[in-house]
């Protein structure tokens, strides 16, 4: 790159960028100063001199956001007929989407709230990232049950509130457990991010170039100014929230499953389905986190504090939830057979024989066999493997909500109503589009905040001292 | 923390700053200067430090309290909330099942009892430490932008009884302060 400046110098400090390896959290050399530099340095950059790659990514991204526009504005012209769903199949991709994006938040969470009580060092360069993931992802998912309405300009019928009709939501209704679910895991995921953020905030306040920058983050750091006394309050709280968020992830996608389970098609009825959605979504969670994480630290340069300790930490929670899923689809094989039921067992035999068997071979092949080289310490340890394997996952589990949503449909008690679903082009372009979405609102959030957490790696570099100073 | 300096006997001063090596010297400073008497003070460090708060004597954190009544609250008013919608608002008769169904309202009281939960503890957190707060003295001291980085700080404040000018700066270059500045209020 041509552009020199000071900021720049700053992401280019005198500390070599080495990637540890998979022992270490963080890269040789690092103190407070120079962590703190580093992470802020690449929001520090000018726009002009982003990487190549960003800014590619960035307009492609956006490309697909202005698909999302057109499809949805078509939609709200013509209605949910422009998509592929019909009678029985009036779930089709709104609701395979939500589930899957939904499911993919749920890695953020378990990262930055379950890892954080069980004292897991390797979440802390990953947590705000896996967080701001969360958020994004939430933000796509929470779309879809909205735009399938019909009547999307409505769906704030949805909360209680008092009104001239007198009418109320059906609070007995899994639909309506959702609607309160997702919406306190967003509010809950944006409250944990948030607080995460502020002591980040004031350093960027207390650092910035320009004076505009420093009255942006100030406004936002709310006047944080590092106090002993406020620290106490602060990880008080930021404890609490870890306790919040850690079983509210597990029941919003435990209600997700409900939405299915409470109802009596064929292939939804069962009480696998909490615990096995709960697993699937950690696992598309992971995938995506490698997806995304493995090309930005490489970008930035960031190989030092994401290091081969996280990717393969992510990568043997990944093997392992993928295993729990895997026991998720036997069962459900073991129970259809089990029941004795026939609408069961005719179930499960369409699912893998019928016309859409070949998404079920599909998603046996994405989601289990792939996944199992993730055993060799020399897989996980090879990026480019890693990442295709996420890659595969991600489809894997989409596949998965697929397989469920319409072959449980597709044919159910009677043969008469039985039917066919092909998404059309419209349902391609609002999955895309979100897609786009998303990765914008990544893109972004590398560029405007701290993509991980500078107070928490002082830590670690608080911590790598006492330890040092204990061996010596 | 606050800006009745008058107490103090120093009109327009805050406090006096030092800044510490590391967070082991600030701890041990903090420390002696509760051990002298010293009440009124805050230590400032870029990431918490295990023992400083404790250091400066402050033990009453109340912050799980809040969360904890917050929580309650959720709980009972998303509980409250269902009872209502079901049996008095809108009493829907689903073949003759009862009206006070409570199973079926366990999912939605528990997220509301999260949702209030976590914003108490967002809106406690910064209530008690007293945010948003735009200004504050301490940031008149320029090489306290260094406690948001790599800088720990002690900073022994003028409302505190035994708080003099000259011997709180003695006080502080002793405890090996560098940096010892005068904090304008």
């Amino acid at each position: 790159m041509a552009i020199k400046n000071p900021e720049q110098e700053l992401l280019e400090s005198n500390i070599q960028v080495v990637d540890p390896g998979p022992n270490s959290i963080l890269g040789p050399g690092h103190d407070y100063r120079s962590v703190t530099d580093r992470i802020s340095g690449v929001v520090y950059l000018p726009w002009k001199a982003s990487p190549k790659k960003w800014l590619v990514g960035a307009f492609v991204s956006f490309c697909f956001v202005n698909l999302l526009m057109l499809a949805v504005s078509y939609l709200f012209l013509r209605g949910v007929g422009i998509w592929g769903i019909t009678i029985p199949i009036g779930w089709g991709f709104a609701i395979i989407n939500f589930v899957w994006w939904i499911g993919i938040g749920h890695a953020g969470t378990l990262i930055s709230a379950i890892l954080f009580l069980l004292k897991q060092d390797w979440r802390t360069s990953i947590n705000r990232f896996s967080e701001a993931m969360t958020l994004f992802a939430v933000a796509c998912a929470g779309m879809f049950p909205i735009l399938h309405l019909g009547r999307p300009w409505l769906a704030y019928w949805l909360m209680p509130y008092p009104n001239t009709m007198w009418l109320w939501p059906q609070p007995r209704s899994p639909l309506e457990w959702d609607v309160f679910a997702v919406s306190t895991y967003m509010t809950v995921s944006i409250v944990f991010w948030y607080v995460g953020l502020i002591p980040d905030l004031a350093t960027m306040r207390d650092h910035a170039p320009k004076l505009w920058m420093r009255r942006i983050y100030g406004v936002l750091a709310l006047g944080w100014r590092s106090s002993a006394i406020h620290w106490h309050r602060y990880q008080k709280a930021y404890l609490l929230l870890a306790g919040l968020a850690t079983p509210l992830v597990l029941s919003v996608h435990t209600i997700v499953s409900f939405d299915f389970a409470i109802s009596i098609i064929p292939g939804w009825h069962t009480t696998i389905f909490p615990p096995y959605f709960v697993a699937g979504a950690i696992y598309s969670g992971f995938a995506m986190v490698l997806t995304l994480i493995i090309p930005l630290r490489s970008w930035y340069k960031m190989q030092d504090l994401i290091t081969m300790r996280h990717i393969e930490a992510a990568a043997k929670l990944m093997l392992g939830t993928g295993l729990i899923v895997a026991y998720g689809y036997a069962m459900e094989a073991f129970f259809s057979w089990y029941s004795g039921d026939p609408y069961e067992s005719f179930m499960y035999w369409n699912r893998i024989t019928g016309p859409y068997g070949f998404t079920y071979a599909l998603l046996i092949l994405c989601n289990i066999a792939i996944p199992q080289a993730l055993w060799i310490g020399k897989v996980r340890r090879n990026l480019l493997l890693v990442w295709l394997i996420a890659i595969v996952v991600n489809i894997g589990m989409w596949l998965e909500r697929f397989v469920i949503v319409v072959t449980s449909l597709h044919r159910d008690f009677l043969p008469s109503s039985w039917g066919i679903y092909i998404p059309t082009r419209w349902d391609w372009a609002t999955y895309a589009g979100t897609l786009g979405f998303f990765m914008l609102l990544i893109f972004l959030f590398v560029r405007l905040l701290p993509s991980i957490s500078i107070f928490e790696v002082r830590e670690v570099v608080h911590e790598e001292r006492i330890e040092a100073a204990h061996v010596s | 923390m606050s800006h009745d300096s008058a107490l103090g006997g120093a009109p327009g001063v805050h406090g006096v700053m030092a800044e510490f090596e590391n967070p082991e010297k600030l701890i041990e400073a903090c420390e002696r200067a509760y051990e002298s008497g010293y009440r009124r003070m805050d230590a400032y460090a870029p990431m918490p430090v295990e023992g400083l708060a404790e250091a400066i004597g402050f033990t009453r954190n109340n912050v799980a309290l809040a969360v904890l009544i917050g929580g309650i609250c959720g709980c009972v008013g998303g509980y409250g909330l269902l009872y209502w919608i079901t049996n008095i608002a809108y009493p829907l008769n689903v073949g003759g099942r009862p009206l006070h169904s409570w199973p079926s309202y366990i999912p939605i009281t528990f997220e509301c009892m999260i949702l209030l939960a976590a914003l108490t503890s967002l809106v406690s957190m910064l209530a008690m430490n007293g945010l948003p707060q735009p200004y504050h003295p301490v940031f008149n001291v320029d090489v306290f932008a260094k406690a948001s980085r790599d800088g720990f700080f002690l900073c022994i404040e003028a409302a505190d009884p035994q708080f003099s000018i000259a011997q709180t700066t003695q006080f502080l270059r002793d405890l090996g302060g560098s940096e010892v500045t005068l904090v304008p209020a």
